[in-house]
């Protein structure tokens, strides 16, 4: 089903790379534009992926992030590759951050990133293998059952 | 047609195809196609950004001419700050009012004061503000358009306060017809404007409801006349002007000005569209929630850099700062009464009586699954373009280029990189063609044809 009307688009994210960071999730957002999603849910999916995006360019070496997209559904999965998170429930707790003192200066590291991927998707998965990467799943309906 | 008015327009004769507007313009709109630029309605903000780009004046503003004063029984002239920034400290505001007076006008209202006026309504309405942050200012019709096409979420967060101009029009025009005993309609209010994006205010308001201004001329029109119309001002024939002039409102002209009135801790004020896309993107994305305010001029260093004034943007940015010293010094400094504000801002006054509603880009196609199609077929054309935005297409960029060729008039042959194509395909039609005249005309076929100097048989 999905090949025949779906679409999906790969890009990568440089870990570290703070001076182009959240260029991925503006093109996001832009593709969904166009193909005229309704403006809650791009906004929704704008604050997850770049959220997502940060902590890869903050804690990860790199990452390939696959945007698909159905009439269905906005499936955003990102695989990086990286330290892992080695307690997920802890690190999905609001507050919780292991941001340096110099992330914090650029204003991150509050700890709201995961907390606000998961208030703003249908559905989120995140899994982590230490020492190898982490993987998140993030889901926007975008028929009956979503939260806009 | 779009049915969005647009108040620019291109004359085909001055326009050679230089593409600069069109690598200028922040939303993409512009396509040059048979070696003369086009605007695609759609898209286009009105930023003036072309304007100002074009070598040969080939893209013009269409604002107000003078002769529009001839329909309404008595005038009044409302001059954006913008204008006072054109003159600076040499020649304080109260004259320029009394100079306007000289051009036809019955009469010329400054409207600092009511800058002023709505700078403590603003500080009244973010006093009790709680809804998503930043509240982002209204006062550049540009930045409105371009949140209802681009940024169609941010629109409950644009300030709902109406505009000073509009504030002052829909005031004089009760007063006035009182006092005249005219209709509102028979007196005609005009905006003195530093671009274009007013006369759409005016004409189309973004907001859907009516403007309360009939008109805009353009600051660079009247910046000549109003020059040699100063020198027949007496001095003591403008003093009664000075109780408009305000040094909180003088600012509003300037990039920084409204902010500098707010008294509030957290805010921003930035200037360029450009900019202010990059600032829009990350509101978007959830940063600058701790901002409460943003100031956005789609005009670099705000409306002293609009497309229709005459001086040097930075030079008119310090003449503002001069002239706001000078006016101190001098002690013009005519102040709003803060309760008198407080009480009108409790009534609604100051509420903008229409309901923003978002524009957004028409998708793909209206059917979602049509549009996915065919954006992943967009995707397709864009890999097999070189991606350095040359331009030689007519299109700004080699993304617009593919979405170009699936829902505009481009062909994959009209970028240079895949014009080999072109010329394969232009040379087996040639000999085909050659072949059937010359089979028709029952001369052998070239190849076996010995060589003669003389051509056609
Ligand atoms: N991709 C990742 N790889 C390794 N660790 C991660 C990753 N994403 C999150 N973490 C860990 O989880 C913690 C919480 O992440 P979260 O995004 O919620 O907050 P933050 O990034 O610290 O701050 P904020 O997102 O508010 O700027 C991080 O501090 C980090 O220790
Ligand atoms: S900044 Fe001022 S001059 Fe420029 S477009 Fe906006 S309102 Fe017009
Ligand atoms: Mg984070």
């Amino acid at each position: 089903m999905f090949c025949d009307d779906g679409l999906s688009q790969h890009f990568q994210i440089q870990g570290g790379d703070f001076s182009r960071a959240g260029r991925v999730s503006t093109t996001i957002k832009e593709i969904l534009q166009e193909v005229g999603i309704d403006p809650a849910i791009i906004r929704r999916a704008a604050i997850a992926s770049y959220e997502a995006e940060m902590n890869v360019v903050m804690y990860a070496q790199k990452a390939d992030l696959t945007l698909k997209l159905t009439p269905e559904e906005i499936t955003i999965r990102i695989e990086d590759q990286g330290p892992g998170i080695k307690n997920i429930d802890q690190a999905m707790q609001e507050g919780f951050s292991t941001a340096t003192d110099q992330m914090r200066e650029m204003g991150f590291g509050a700890g709201m990133g995961l907390p606000n991927i998961n208030r703003n998707a249908d559905v989120f998965w995140i899994g982590s293998i230490r020492g190898k990467g982490t993987v998140l799943i993030i889901t926007f309906l975008l028929k009956k059952g979503g939260k806009a | 047609m779009s049915p969005y008015l647009h108040f620019l327009k291109i004359e085909p004769d001055k326009c050679d195809g230089r593409m600069k507007c069109m690598r200028v313009c922040p939303t993409e709109a512009i396509r040059v196609r048979n070696g003369k630029a086009q605007i695609i309605e759609e898209k286009c903000v009105d930023c003036g950004e072309c304007i100002t780009a074009c070598p040969h004046g080939a893209i013009v503003a269409l604002t107000d001419p003078f002769g529009e004063l001839t329909r309404f029984r008595h005038t009044v002239a409302l001059p954006s700050p913008g204008l006072h920034a054109q003159f600076g400290k040499e020649i304080l505001p109260q004259k320029i009012v009394a100079g306007l007076k000289h051009l036809g006008f019955d009469d010329a209202f400054d409207l600092s004061l009511t800058c002023g006026e709505v700078s403590f309504a603003i500080q009244e309405y973010l006093r009790d503000y709680n809804g998503p942050k930043p509240v982002i200012s209204n006062a550049c019709p540009t930045v409105v358009r371009l949140i209802q096409v681009k940024y169609p979420s941010l629109i409950d967060q644009i300030l709902p306060i109406d505009t000073p101009r509009e504030l002052a029009a829909r005031e004089l025009k009760a007063k006035k017809a009182k006092r005249l005993g005219l209709k509102e309609k028979e007196i005609g209010t005009f905006y003195l404007t530093p671009c274009p994006a007013k006369m759409i205010s005016i004409r189309q308001p973004a907001e859907k409801g009516r403007s309360s201004l009939d008109g805009a001329i353009s600051i660079s029109n009247i910046y000549g006349p109003l020059l040699s119309a100063l020198e027949g001002v007496e001095k003591d024939s403008y003093e009664k002007d000075l109780k408009n002039i305000c040094i909180l409102g003088m600012g509003w002209a300037m990039s920084g000005g409204i902010c500098r009135t707010l008294r509030i801790k957290n805010s921003l004020a930035v200037s360029g569209i450009h900019e202010i896309i990059k600032v829009f993107d990350d509101i978007e994305k959830g940063k600058l929630r701790d901002i409460e305010f943003i100031e956005a001029y789609s005009c670099h260093q705000g409306c002293v850099g609009g497309s229709l004034t005459v001086e040097n943007r930075y030079l008119s940015f310090n003449k503002v700062l001069k002239l706001i010293e000078t006016l101190e010094y001098e002690k013009i400094k005519a102040c709003p009464d803060i309760r008198e504000v407080r009480k009108k801002y409790e009534e609604g006054y100051y509420f903008m009586k229409g309901k923003l509603e978002p524009r957004p880009l028409k998708p793909l196609s209206e059917d979602l699954s049509e549009a996915i199609r065919k954006r992943r077929e967009k995707g397709e054309i864009y890999e097999k373009l070189p991606k350095i935005d040359c331009g030689a297409c007519g299109s700004p960029t080699c993304m617009a280029f593919a979405e170009d060729v699936i829902m505009r008039d481009s062909v994959i042959t009209d970028c240079i990189f895949n014009l080999p194509q072109k010329f394969e395909k232009l040379s087996e039609e040639f000999s085909s063609m050659l072949e059937k005249s010359i089979s028709m005309s029952g001369v052998q076929s070239p190849k076996k044809k010995n060589k003669d100097k003389k051509g056609k048989p």
